[in-house]
């Protein structure tokens, strides 16, 4: 549904956008992953056709975004980052001068103005000014406008940015229930927002693309990420060297104490591989007589990949 | 183009919404109502050439005002962003832009048809030179506006584009209308004072309709439409 290819943008003398290519199925929620300023609005501005790639070419929907510029915005609807609204207009007049700019006739403008002021959840303030709405509400707008003439592909430029917590899982769950119907690509740099909303990331930074692939593939794509948490009582030396002994185990580090008073230690264990080592340490905790009050496997967060990631890119950079 | 009227029916709107429309209008009747209270005596002729002239005055200090935000309130609020990427030209924006504030302008010139009225009743009034002073008054704001226009769009600033407006208006009728009292002007000089926005429109209070004037109006007006419409397009080539 979106094809890029080596996309470029050169502003002046700063690389922001560097031959980024990438492939955005149909129907899927893609997340557009990076920290601030590593070019995720630029790479959506060149798709949403505000200003064309220095070089390098992507298509939407089929149309190119250089050649066919007209076309591309009319299959896309967009959210841009900072929300842009008329605050001297209501919501239902927004909408409609947007459906008007959109070409939408005038049935099919009431109609879709009625649908998307429904979904976005707006129908009790669609008579008050957007200037006097709160930041949640206009995020609603901007988010209702670009689903009005109901578009194969939706780009949302950070669509949580501002709102309270709930307003972000309203929000997160009405981006997952368009995916399917819309082919939908979502910047952002939170990245829960990616777990809990997207089918796959694109992890950019500096301009490139460091990784891509489903949430779970990211998470366990690097070395030894799950590790097992291991809570008892007994001296932390002992249980370092009892532990490190199990079989399948590659290492075993002893977690600071957080200021408990009581003889507990946390030791983390990292298993070599995939190898789940939960049950032969827990035995051998018990063999050792040791209270055990928990063990648990933790998964790698997304969040411990994404660091490594933008780390490891600041270092080549340097 | 098809999208332009959309675009001047919601700009017109917002000027309703807007103090500082409300300021420009206030300014500009009031100050035609002093004006006008001064020709609309016993005695004097039945016309309103004066007053055209100083219509024209107000203009100079109105329209940037009522123009400066066209544009650059687009560029500091990032709603041009949401307008450029709607399936809309360049183009669409500019003639919509300009259609909205030039017919704001015609609704604040719309209350001095009154004169014309107050005239009929107490005189007899030559319709003629009324008729094409006002076209020519419509004229000179089209054309202020096209300037006006063109100034919001390089900036994200309405201070900057109101200066820089007034600025370019003043020296296209001001100056050259102060110039040309000086009776030791020659040359080129002289005929460069001739280009000036009241020059060109004098022949209008008289009631002549020159094609070389009303060309020179809307020749102006069609390049700063053009020119704003390449500084929109100007984000593509940086």
């Amino acid at each position: 549904m979106i094809s890029v290819s080596n996309l470029t943008k050169v502003y002046g003398q700063t690389l922001a956008v560097d031959h980024v290519s990438f492939e955005v199925a149909k129907g899927s929620i893609v997340g557009f992953l990076g920290p601030n300023g590593a070019g995720k609005s630029t790479t959506i501005r060149m798709l949403t056709c505000y200003f064309p790639p220095t070089s390098g070419t992507a298509t939407v929907n089929g149309f190119d975004i250089f050649h066919q510029s007209l076309q591309v915005r009319e299959n896309i609807g967009y959210l841009p980052e900072s929300v842009p609204l008329y605050t001297e207009m209501r919501p239902d007049e927004y909408l409609d001068f947007r459906g008007r700019l959109r070409g939408l006739d005038r049935p099919t403008r009431k109609k879709r103005i009625e649908y998307v002021l429904e979904r976005c959840w707006l129908t009790n303030v669609r008579t008050k000014l957007i200037g006097h709405l709160s930041k949640g509400y206009r995020q609603r707008v901007g988010l209702a406008d670009s689903l009005l003439h109901n578009p194969a592909v939706l780009i949302l430029d950070e669509p949580t940015v501002g709102l309270d917590p709930t307003q972000i899982r309203e929000t997160r769950k009405l981006i997952r229930d368009l995916g399917g119907d819309h082919t939908v690509m979502l910047s952002t740099h939170i990245l829960p927002e990616v777990e809990a909303v997207c089918d796959r990331a694109i992890v950019i930074a500096s301009g490139r693309i460091v990784a891509q692939g489903s949430p779970e593939e990211l998470r366990t794509s690097r070395r030894n990420v799950a590790r097992v948490l291991v809570e008892c009582r007994g001296p932390a030396k002992d249980v370092e060297t009892a532990l490190t002994r199990v079989s399948g185990v590659y290492s075993v580090e002893i977690l600071p104490s957080n200021g408990q008073a009581d003889k507990y230690v946390t030791a983390a264990v990292k298993p070599k591989e995939s190898y789940d080592v939960r049950e032969e340490v827990a035995r051998t905790i018990i063999q050792n007589g040791w209270p055990l009050r928990e063990i648990r496997l933790e998964h790698a967060t997304l969040e411990e990949f994404f660091v490594q990631v933008v780390a490891n890119q600041a270092v080549a950079k340097a | 183009m098809l999208r332009s009227p959309t675009i001047a029916r919601r700009e017109l709107a917002s000027y309703f919404h807007s103090p500082i429309a409300y300021v420009a209008m206030t300014l500009f009747l009031v100050a035609c109502g002093f004006w006008f209270r001064d020709d609309f005596q016993s005695g004097q002729p039945a016309e309103m050439r004066s007053i055209f002239n100083q219509m024209i005055f107000m203009q100079v200090l109105i329209i940037p005002l009522l123009c400066m935000g066209l544009l650059a309130q687009e560029w500091a609020t990032g709603t041009m962003e949401s307008m450029m990427t709607a399936p809309v030209e360049e183009t669409d924006v500019v003639l919509g832009k300009f259609m909205g504030s030039f017919a704001f302008f015609l609704v604040l010139l719309a209350p001095t048809l009154l004169y014309v009225v107050m005239l009929r009743i107490y005189a007899q009034p030559d319709y003629g030179p009324i008729f094409s002073g006002y076209l020519g008054i419509a004229l000179v704001g089209a054309m202020f506006v096209s300037i006006s226009l063109f100034c919001s769009s390089l900036t994200k600033s309405q201070i900057v584009a109101a200066v820089s407006s007034s600025a370019l208006l003043f020296l296209v009728t001001i100056v050259p209308w102060y110039a040309s009292s000086k009776a030791t002007l020659s040359g080129f000089w002289r005929s460069a004072v001739d280009q000036g926005v009241f020059a060109k429109y004098a022949d209008f209070t008289k009631g002549v309709i020159d094609t070389g004037s009303l060309m020179y109006f809307v020749a102006i007006t069609a390049v700063f439409l053009f020119l704003t419409s390449k500084v929109l397009e100007s984000r593509r080539w940086k």
